[in-house]
């Protein structure tokens, strides 16, 4: 499972990126998206991978912490969606003001000289 | 006093919250309701950050004892629960902050904060922001309040008209948003390591980890360190900067003269804490000298390269970012006292200098969306031109341009009263020049001074000698650059000028430069006993076991709710 988890975050943020550096700003903001899902994932693996762990404690369990998944990794990932989501919103927003202000989608406003 | 000072920490966040909320409720033609909201809240926040460091300063040990103040949010303590943590150096950027952001409202009020889009609650979430990053206790929350202050800075730099805001807008969003993910990704590797991510639960936990651990943390702290970099504008990652600050309106690009200290100031709080020793990368270790010595050199290249007084100041800002990555690089503890001094006098400097800036803009005839010189022939009514009804030919120097006094004429005036406003700007530019490059009777000559003396003095003692001449060389050399650089563009703006319209200047746009400039004169001063308070600051940064306890140590007491268990 590791391996793939790995394998996973590892093809967003390669897509991520190569697509962050594309001189089109709806290609920058798929890039983007796709960095936060990387870092998303990658700050929930960081809480360890494990299957029936609940995060939670049942009442009859046991208190080794072993059986339980860690809470916190959940809560900052859901805190760095939220700030990640609502930020790559408002950098949709920006990219179509400059697409209708400069009437291109080249990321600086105007076509390159060729 | 004794009831109300443990909740005073917890004042700078939420007064602007609950200012910015109220904002919104009032309609945009309430003009002075709003202003008086800003203002308030503003003012509360100067006083809140005066009180706390009155209070880090130990003259009231009954309150905090050894100067730091925890602040336990639900009362759950340290390592588990969220923290802010008051000491001499949070309270010190808090009361920075403050100043910049009142001087900053001041200025705005006379008529940049128009309606159109909503000015003051996103300043006020920007206040919010700065303050939580300087007070919050752990890494995640670092990153919240970054976002918090970055997300009202998108909105802030946006403002306004013009293609090149948007088109810089964009920029700016785009590095910012790829920092906030290393951020993350640094903070995941941390905790993922550690197991922690309060910053003064740090330090133990590192040293407990094994070697294999050990440099996943180190890649962590690393990847952290890198996004710091980014917001403190460092060079490689700081093509966004002179974009971003000189295309938005004069007073938010003063206001934002605090962001990129809170770069620094999130490397100086992690390296001091994890130590130089303990841990192998104290964020970038070795790299932070050398990427401050570059940011340091192109920043001084970008300021002889620019024509541009608003681009300038924007470039100056990123010389003393490098001044005070290279000194914190170094490593040397002696330095921190001479570096804060700096960094103080850099964040008033830059403030009062854009604030100047967006003033001088107005002296000239024509400019773009963005300020920009626009060159365009001037209107034939324009003062020393010939006019059109009169008899003689037109002089033959006017085809170049030179628009002398005609000799022919008797009507013109020998020597032309300056005007006063005139006069405030040339005099305030001439003193925020002094500031920039430190010259005397500035008070950045005097951090200069303390810095290089220090240096010179440290250097060859910690082995650091080639470093530290290096650093010396770099430092003074920019001084240089930048009086030319800066004496060339007030000779274009003030002397050269031929095309002049007298700016007419607002009272409310004045005084805080006034106020900013004075304020400086002041610390000069004040200089002793600011340098103490500096050293006294700097100790405590450097012993980081008195923070590490008082916050691990912090219990219900400090929350005013008594002895409980």
């Amino acid at each position: 499972m590791e391996a793939i988890y790995a394998l996973a975050i590892g093809t967003l943020v390669a897509a991520g990126v190569w697509a962050l550096l594309r001189p089109r700003t709806f290609q920058v903001v798929v890039g983007l998206s796709l960095l936060s899902y990387a870092t998303n994932l990658f700050i929930f693996g960081m809480g360890r991978l494990g299957e029936n762990r609940p995060p939670i404690l049942p009442p009859d369990g046991g208190a080794s912490p072993t059986l339980y998944a860690d809470p916190l990794p959940q809560a900052l990932v859901l805190t760095a969606i939220v700030i990640g989501f609502a930020t790559t919103a408002l950098f949709l927003v920006v990219l179509l003001a400059l697409r209708g202000l400069s009437g291109t989608d080249h990321v600086d406003g105007r076509e390159p000289d060729r | 006093m004794n009831v109300i000072a443990p909740h005073l920490p917890i004042l700078p966040i939420v007064l602007p919250l609950l200012a910015a909320g109220a904002l919104l409720l009032v309609s945009e033609s309430q003009r002075t309701v709003r202003r008086s909201i800003a203002l308030a809240s503003i003012a509360g926040q100067l006083v809140t950050a005066l009180t706390l460091l009155y209070l880090t300063t130990d003259s009231v040990p009954e309150i905090w004892s050894r100067g730091i103040g925890v602040y336990s949010l639900g009362a759950w303590p340290a390592p588990f629960g969220i923290v802010l943590v008051v000491d001499r150096l949070s309270a010190m950027m808090l009361a920075l902050g403050a100043i910049v952001a009142l001087a900053t409202l001041v200025y705005s009020m006379s008529h940049w904060d128009r309606p159109g889009q909503p000015f003051h609650p996103l300043f006020q979430l920007l206040t919010m922001g700065l303050n939580g990053a300087f007070l919050t206790g752990d890494l995640f929350n670092l990153f919240v309040f970054f976002e918090v202050l970055l997300a009202a800075s998108y909105g802030l730099v946006l403002r306004g008209v013009g293609t090149v805001r948007v088109r810089t807008g964009l920029h700016y969003i785009a590095i910012n948003l790829f920092a906030s993910f290393l951020f993350l990704i640094g903070v995941a590797l941390i905790y993922g390591t550690a197991g922690t991510l309060n910053m003064a639960d740090l330090l133990g936990r590192v040293q407990a980890l094994e070697a294999d651990e050990r440099a996943l943390f180190d890649a962590g702290a690393w990847i952290l360190g890198i996004a710091f970099l980014t917001k403190a504008g460092s060079w490689p990652l700081n093509s966004w900067l002179p974009g971003a600050y000189s295309v938005s309106m004069a007073p938010l690009a003063a206001g934002f003269a605090m962001m990129t200290k809170v770069g620094v100031y999130a490397v100086l709080r992690i390296g001091t804490l994890l130590g130089e020793d303990q841990a192998a990368a104290a964020i970038l270790g070795e790299i932070l000298y050398y990427t401050g010595i570059v940011t340091l050199v192109s920043g001084t290249i970008g300021m002889l390269a620019t024509l541009h007084l608003r681009r300038l100041v924007s470039y100056s800002v990123i010389v003393s970012s490098g001044l005070l990555l290279a000194s914190l690089g170094l490593g040397i503890e002696a330095l921190t006292a001479p570096v804060l001094f700096y960094l103080a006098t850099s964040v008033l400097t830059t403030a009062a200098f854009f604030l100047v800036a967006g003033m001088t803009d107005r002296t000239r005839l024509f400019f773009d969306a963005a300020g920009a010189e626009v060159p365009k022939a001037p209107p034939a009514s324009s003062p020393g031109a010939v006019p059109e009804t009169g008899t003689r030919a037109l002089p033959g120097y006017m085809g170049f341009g030179v628009h002398e006094p005609d000799p022919y004429g008797t009507e013109e005036e020998v020597g032309t009263p300056i005007p006063i406003a005139i006069a405030f700007l040339g005099s305030m530019f001439v003193c925020c020049v002094l500031l920039v490059t430190g010259l005397p009777p500035m008070p950045s000559f005097i951090a200069k001074f303390a810095l290089l003396s220090t240096v010179l003095e440290t250097a060859p003692a910690a082995g650091e000698a080639g470093a530290g001449w290096g650093l010396v060389v770099a430092i003074l050399v920019s001084g240089l650059v930048g009086i030319v650089a800066l004496t060339r563009i007030g000779i274009r703006l003030f002397w050269t000028v031929t095309q002049r319209r007298t700016p007419r200047l607002h009272v409310l746009e004045a005084s805080p430069v006034a106020f900013l400039v004075l304020l400086c004169l002041a610390l000069v001063a004040a200089s002793g006993p600011v340098m103490g308070f500096l050293q006294a600051t700097a100790r405590s940064l450097h012993d980081p076991g008195t923070y590490i306890e008082s916050v691990l140590s912090a219990r219900y007491a400090d929350t005013g709710r008594g002895t409980q268990p």
